[in-house]
């Protein structure tokens, strides 16, 4: 909403200048969004009147125009506007000047003719983002009058961004009304004198749906002078507000609009059939609107009808059929209060948004039909004549928003804002928002005006006092902490020492988009359909995401292409897994590598990346657990990785993840150079830990023994590993792999495993006997179970 | 006697001028060894007359004792250099890199994030989170936002054919929480939250952290202290801080919260107010009896303010040179 200076001075008598009075809008709640002064840069602009109009001997698209700017002899000047005429007046840009779009004017040849400055449009001028063609100047300022004189521009343009229950405030009334309150003085308002009719003559109005249009009030005027035009100051403030001057009728109804809120409409009076009527739209019935467009009309749609069908998209936009138009002389004026029920959402689903569908969706005034049409009637009798009849109104009060009055108690106004406020000064803020109050025995009883919509609750009158007050007005007071101290479990680890972990494994963290491309989240989850937006952003951010591992892939592939060789990723969030009509959503924590191990160094072999450096990683975190034996990892396929090189994680005997190497033929539809590798893991069951658990710690010193096996090659070392840790026991220490060797030297489809088993007893030390007893039965057992044989 | 000093004098320059450990060594065989000069010193003096020998003999020791000390004080000289030499042959360049793993980083609003939550945390908030594919009632309804609320229009929302959508805040935690605890409640929750908007200063994902305490007494004065001190420690600087009062269907009065800039400008920063006393009713709380208040903070945008960030749109290219420098 944009709120002329001069305009708002006119009601409000203020020494503050234009920058206090919007800090006093802001604070009151009214947002200033920017605070531009007009007519700068103009000084070398004045009225300059066209004599004459010849076409430009080089070029048809210009004409060649002598122009009397007060300067002197005539100056000319070539332009390219159509609707340049002879006698009328247009700003000059004089030579010299530098327009507010950074324009300079110099005299210069235009297709060989020489120019002595430039016509302008209101664009050029800087007031208005759009218009067509030159500036007509109606008023009779003569020729070298400074601009900025002729058209007031000794004026500075508010922007205030209303929030949606401000409904009032889409108005200079509105605006100038909590000004008032908010710098507690008076609101000077303009008078409004109700215009005696001189005729008798009325347009029928029904209103077959009265709960949707409670009052209508409307009036006909004949005999208006068609050719009158607005006066400067009309056209201005509209254009200052963001309104293009049309036509002098439609120019007073969107001036009134402006000052009051109240939308209304004018009809061609010839054109109306029969009468008016405010009603629902018959279901298929179809209205020819003001912008071109035929829409057919849903059965929940108001409109205006008269005796042929609709005529106007109530409260939204006007029909073509009976609008006025330069030629009208007898019109008649609507000015109606649609409900905001009737009218919400109704522009926006025919694509449309306008001035008035935006009041009336929030709530104009329901008591200022009238006042709207006698202060319309009034400015259309001034500028274009014309004989007014009655005034005709049809109410049912039935359906008028109900304003009863709100009770404010004066312990909870203290209670809830942690400040006593005088009674003086609430009653004082209250009355000056032009709320009825009386006192009573715990506080005030308030009637809010019909046009405040947002006041219902005593809360809505404590935030109205709270505001005029002044948010900054209210101390800061430090509460008391609670009783109760945080639970700080180790029963999980958190999330954040997981994180910890992986970025000292090198990883940088990620975050991705939980939305990604529907196919590729298809080939990660094996076919298996996502959760899909009904109204995605992009259609490559089309479904819920079943995996992290589609956008760590694009990460990785986006850096891959920005010269990075080396990419671990790592992300931690929800995953969207949907399972018997149930949709999971569960957190995650993913990584990827790609590239060499190491970072390149001087004393370190180039070597890149494979399953076990993640799989180290995976280690480091379940080792958080304090509990590494529930944790079990298996070769197992998986839809997106690569067969042969992936594997799943487990923790007591469930599968909570993935880890191995990117599918080739994935890997080469994300455009990845090399298979990344991989792995997600659930973080819930990952992080699930147990407190340490102290074990003694002997005393005796322990014993190593190498033992190097050959299985074949199919054999898990894992399995190796478990069926060792059963024969051996609570013996061993510890037991590494320290070698695994295929080639020359074992039998083709054997390997080698070398195996260190540090022996330790809690007790005593282990005698030469007791150690060979215990190798002695693991290579029994080895030998049982895999087929192993000891290799020398 | 005469004969004694010439020896140990010749003795004593073989023993400083022996070059090398070796030639020291030599030197001590030549004079102190069992066939040594000195050595055959003493084995002479029973050829002496008995007078003369005790006092032959202390000088020949006395000469004996000296030379040792010499060699020792040779050694030692001659063992430290050889020591130095193959320290020096030993050497390494300390400025070449250390080797080995380089540690990444936590992404920045991982970070930012994290700050809110210990901020929080040690003010006796617990954290708490919520499902991100979220109902009507919980997102909006609950919330004061009836259907047809021209609110509604202020979230740009995505939706699934069933109707569910993805939360456009954190606000659903609060109604989640404040049914299953009730009142006095003290909550912060941070999360992922989803708006149908992309352009320069939009992402259509994004992070909050909404915040609630519900108790009995609270008001608005206390809403300004936290806030205050919430950004004064989230900084780590005194703030000036503008409470603007703005509209939130959920909150009433609502404020929204301007930090003052270095350059004298008011930065936006969060979104507050009362809890609405039907945002309570809707939970079972009596609003007459507890009264509360909730805040709403763009994880992104305090970033951005905190480092320096000018571009929302880096923090989800996941560029590494842009992630790299959040360590």
């Amino acid at each position: 909403m944009k709120i002329s200076e001069q305009w708002l001075r006119e009601w409000l008598d203020t020494e503050l200048d234009a920058a206090a009075l919007a800090d006093r809008l802001t604070s009151l709640g009214l947002e200033v969004d920017s605070v531009e002064p007009l007519g700068a840069g103009l000084d070398q602009v004045v009225v300059g009147r066209v004599l004459e109009v010849l076409p430009h001997p080089n070029a048809d698209r210009l004409s060649l125009c002598r122009v009397d700017a007060g300067t002197g002899a005539p100056l000319q000047i070539v332009c390219g506007a159509p609707n340049v005429e002879a006698e009328r007046s247009y700003p000059v840009a004089l030579v010299g000047a530098t327009l507010p779009g950074g324009l300079e004017i110099r005299g210069t040849e235009i297709r060989d003719v020489r120019s002595e400055g430039m016509l302008c449009s209101a664009v050029e001028l800087g007031l208005t983002d759009d218009a067509d063609g030159l500036l007509e100047l109606t008023d009779e300022s003569p020729p070298g009058t400074a601009i900025t004189d002729a058209l007031g521009l000794d004026d500075v343009i508010i922007d205030v961004d209303l929030t949606p229950n401000r409904a009032d405030c889409f108005s200079m009334l509105g605006v100038a009304r909590d000004l008032s309150a908010g710098l507690g003085i008076d609101l000077k308002l303009p008078r409004t004198l109700p215009v005696l009719p001189v005729m008798d003559e009325t347009f029928p109005i029904d209103v077959t749906a009265p709960d949707a249009c409670p009052r209508f009030a409307g009036r006909v005027i004949r005999d208006l002078d068609a050719s009158a035009n607005s006066p400067t100051w009309l056209k201005e403030r509209l254009r200052r507000a963001g309104l293009r001057p049309i036509q002098a009728i439609v120019d007073v109804t969107n001036y009134v609009m402006l000052e009051y809120g109240q939308p209304m409409h004018a009809y061609d009076l010839e054109r109306l059939n029969g009468r008016v009527d405010a009603r629902l739209a018959r279901a298929g019935e179809r209205v020819d609107l003001l912008d071109g467009r035929n829409v057919e009309l849903d059965d929940d749609v108001l409109v205006i009808a008269d005796d042929t069908g609709p005529v106007a998209m109530a409260g939204v936009m006007g029909g073509a059929a009976s609008a006025v138009d330069k030629h009208t002389t007898h019109v008649f004026l609507e000015s109606a209060f649609f409900a905001p029920a009737a009218v919400a959402g109704r522009a926006r689903r025919y694509g449309m948004h306008t001035d008035a569908s935006m009041r009336f969706e929030r709530g104009v005034d329901p008591a200022h039909q009238g006042r709207a049409v006698e202060r319309a009637t009034a400015l259309l009798l001034e500028i274009a004549g014309g004989r007014p009849g009655p005034l005709l109104e049809v109410v049912n009060e039935t359906y008028l928003p109900a304003h009863g009055s709100v009770a404010l108690r004066r312990a909870r106004l203290a209670q809830l804002l942690g400040v006593d406020i005088p009674d003086q000064v609430v009653s004082d803020i209250l009355r000056g928002l032009d709320m009825r109050v009386e006192t009573t025995d715990v506080g005030w009883a308030v009637s809010a005006p019909p046009s405040r919509f947002d006041i219902a609750l005593e809360v809505d009158l404590i935030e109205e006092v709270a505001r005029v007050f002044g948010y900054d007005q209210i101390p800061e007071q430090t509460g008391a902490m609670p009783g109760s101290l945080p639970s700080v479990t180790e029963s999980a680890v958190s999330l954040s020492r997981a994180r910890a972990v992986l970025v000292d494994a090198g990883y940088q963290e990620a975050v991705t988009w939980s939305f990604v491309d529907a196919e590729l989240d298809r080939r990660f989850a094996g076919g298996r359909d996502a959760l899909a937006l009904a109204n995605p952003i992009a259609s490559h951010l089309a479904v819920m995401r079943q995996s992290l591992w589609p956008g760590l892939c694009q990460a990785a592939a986006y850096n891959l292409a920005r010269q990075q060789e080396r990419v671990l990723l790592f992300e931690s969030g929800v995953r969207f897994i949907q399972q018997n009509n149930e949709l999971l959503e569960e957190n995650m924590i993913a990584g990827l590598a790609t590239g060499p191990r190491l970072p390149e160094q001087w004393d370190a072999p180039a070597t890149s990346a494979d399953l076990f450096d993640i799989k180290c990683v995976i280690e480091s975190l379940a080792g958080l657990s304090g509990d590494p034996e529930s944790f079990e990892f298996r070769a197992a396929k998986h839809p997106a990785l690569r067969p042969g090189r992936s594997a799943e994680v487990l923790r007591f005997g469930r599968r909570i993840g993935n880890f191995g190497e990117l599918h080739p033929t994935l890997a080469k539809a994300l455009d990845l150079p090399a298979a990344p590798l991989l792995f997600e893991l659930l973080a819930g069951p990952l992080l699930a830990a147990v407190p340490p658990r102290y074990r003694p710690v002997s005393r005796f010193p322990a014993v190593r023994r190498d033992l190097a096996v050959v299985v074949g090659q199919d054999v898990p070392a894992g399995e190796l590993l478990t069926a060792i840790r059963l024969e051996v026991g609570t013996r061993l220490a510890e037991l590494r792999v320290f070698d695994v060797y295929t080639g020359e030297k074992v039998e083709t489809g054997s390997k080698s495993v070398a195996l260190g088993l540090i022996l330790q007893d809690t007790s005593r030390t282990l005698t030469d006997a007791e150690v060979e007893g215990i190798m002695h039965g693991v290579v029994g057992c080895l030998a049982r179970e895999f087929n192993a044989a000891i290799r020398e | 006697m005469q004969e004694l000093d010439q020896l140990l004098s010749r003795a004593l320059a073989e023993v400083s001028g022996a070059p090398d450990l070796a030639a020291l060594d030599q030197a001590r065989v030549q004079f102190l060894g069992k066939k040594g000069e000195l050595t055959d010193q003493l084995k002479q003096l029973g050829s002496l007359p008995a007078e003369q020998r005790p006092s032959a003999g202390q000088a020949i020791n006395q000469a004996k004792q000296t030379l040792k000390t010499a060699i020792n004080e040779r050694r030692d000289t001659l063992e430290s250099a050889r020591l130095d030499a193959e320290l020096a042959a030993g050497a390494v360049d300390p400025t070449l890199p250390g080797r080995g793993q380089v540690p990444g980083g936590l992404h920045p609003v991982t970070r930012t994030l994290e700050r809110i939550e210990a901020i929080f945390r040690g003010a006796g908030f617990a954290v708490h989170d919520g499902p991100q594919v979220e109902d009507d009632f919980h997102n909006f309804t609950a919330l004061n936002i009836p259907e047809e609320h021209p609110a509604r229009a202020m979230h740009d929302t995505f939706y699934f054919a069933d109707g569910r959508l993805l939360r456009t805040h954190t606000s659903p935690v609060q109604i989640r929480e404040m049914a299953r605890q009730g009142a006095p409640i003290r909550l912060i929750a941070p999360g992922r939250v989803y708006r149908c908007d992309s352009d320069q200063t939009h992402t259509p994902m994004f992070h909050q952290v909404e915040g609630l305490v519900v108790d009995r007494g609270v008001s608005f004065a206390h809403l300004k202290a936290v806030l205050h001190e919430f950004v004064e420690v989230f900084f780590e600087r005194p703030a000036t801080l503008r409470f603007r009062p703005s509209y939130f269907p959920f909150t009433e009065p609502s404020a929204e919260v301007d930090v003052l800039s270095d350059a004298g400008r008011w930065l936006e920063i969060l979104g507050c107010g009362m809890v609405h006393p039907n945002v309570l009713r809707n939970v079972d709380i009596d609003p007459e009896e507890y009264t509360g208040y909730a805040f709403g903070m763009g994880v992104e945008r305090l970033a951005m303010l905190r480092y320096g960030v000018d571009d929302l749109r880096l923090f989800f290219d996941n560029d590494l040179q842009f992630l790299r420098q959040f360590r």
